[in-house]
């Protein structure tokens, strides 16, 4: 049985990470797409600590006997892998548009120098 | 109306994402209603000829260098309305869902100065018009029973892009506009704005071409960051725009 001090930490730790994305959002500091993965996660893991029987069962499901908090730390570090391999497919679109950019921009800085050198 | 119009610098912003061959259509369909409307294509990084074809039908193009999204592309309209001082702008999608020969009735309230945004409902009128796909309606109805509830207006349709503005929706949404699937929220955006909204019924027609950018299970994920961010926008501060509307 999952000691009751860790459900409690678990579930006041996730909840606060849920409240600290949602105010993220509020402040405009996080966008809605990207704080979903996060939203998600911090729901999961305040579910899985707060519903100690559940938490039981699906470590059995596991077979995980000896501590069924270890299942918790298992879901806590597959979601921190989603959102990181998230992360990385967000920068590399980043990149590539940030590529994009720049080139556009020296085009168009060599237009605006060639149109203004060509005025007689 | 004609009289009240001519007075008036009018822009019409057509998001296109790969819509060679609807915009033509849209486009002649814009200039037959209105030939003082200077016509703005906002080629959202399209793949195919979009950008020629506006080019060689004489309107101006403001090609995005990649794909932002009908948010993002959107918003690069109205900011070009905002700075250049337009003031009426409407709104047409590329794709020739939006028949411009009903603008008449939509520019009514924005030019009676009853409405700072006028916003043609597919459901206000006769339902029977519109068709789509199931999961796609049911959804339309719920988020404009959640928008009508917080908003305490009856909002019919809020994902409607076929839209009129005066110089006061322009100067909001050139400041700041949702992304991607914005309209509901910036029809809430609107009223927490204190900006007057009205909806026209209109009929929407078939899309001319291309394909919906929308599809089944991105209306899912849609609906629920939707959700999110309007729930989570009622605990911003009411920012009302501080640009001058003259």
């Amino acid at each position: 049985m999952t000691p009751l001090a860790v459900s409690v930490a678990g579930a006041i730790a996730s909840f606060t990470l849920v409240l600290v994305v949602l105010e993220l959002i509020r402040s405009r500091r996080l966008r809605e797409r990207y704080a979903l993965l996060w939203l998600v996660t911090g729901l999961t893991l305040t579910a899985l600590s707060a519903w100690r029987d559940g938490l039981n069962v699906i470590a059995g499901w596991l077979g995980v006997r000896s501590y069924p908090p270890a299942v918790l730390f298992a879901v806590g570090i597959l979601f921190i892998l989603a959102v990181l391999l998230h992360y990385s497919t967000v920068i590399s679109r980043l990149s590539d548009q940030n590529v994009l950019l720049a080139q556009r921009l020296a085009l168009l800085e060599a237009q605006v120098r060639e149109g203004a050198t060509s005025e007689p | 109306m004609r009289q009240r119009l001519a007075g008036l610098r009018r822009v019409a912003i057509v998001p296109a994402f790969n819509e060679e061959h609807a915009l033509p259509g849209v486009i002649d369909e814009l200039r037959t209603f209105d030939a003082g409307l200077e016509i703005v294509v906002v080629d959202d990084g399209s793949a195919d000829r979009t950008a020629d074809v506006a080019v060689e039908m004489g309107v101006r193009v403001l090609r995005l260098p990649f794909n932002l999204g009908i948010g993002g592309a959107v918003q690069t309209g109205f900011r070009f309305a905002f700075e250049r001082g337009y003031d009426l702008a409407v709104r047409v999608d590329g794709d020739g869902q939006h028949d411009p020969a009903q603008l008449e009735r939509l520019m009514e309230p924005v030019l009676a100065d009853e409405a700072d945004i006028a916003i043609g409902s597919r459901f206000a009128g006769d339902p029977a018009g519109y068709r789509s796909s199931r999961a796609r309606r049911v959804g339309i109805r719920l988020l404009g029973r959640v928008v009508s509830r917080i908003v305490g207006q009856r909002v019919t349709d809020t994902t409607s892009g076929f839209q009129v503005l005066n110089r006061q929706g322009i100067a909001l949404f050139a400041r700041d506009y949702p992304h991607d699937y914005p309209e509901v929220e910036a029809t809430v955006m609107v009223f927490r704005h204190r900006l007057r909204l009205a909806e026209v019924p209109v009929t929407m027609r078939e899309r001319g071409g291309g394909r919906s950018s929308i599809t089944t299970l991105r209306s899912i994920y849609y609906m629920v960051k939707v959700l999110l961010a309007i729930f989570v926008g009622l605990f911003r501060r009411n920012v009302v725009p501080q640009e001058d509307a003259s």
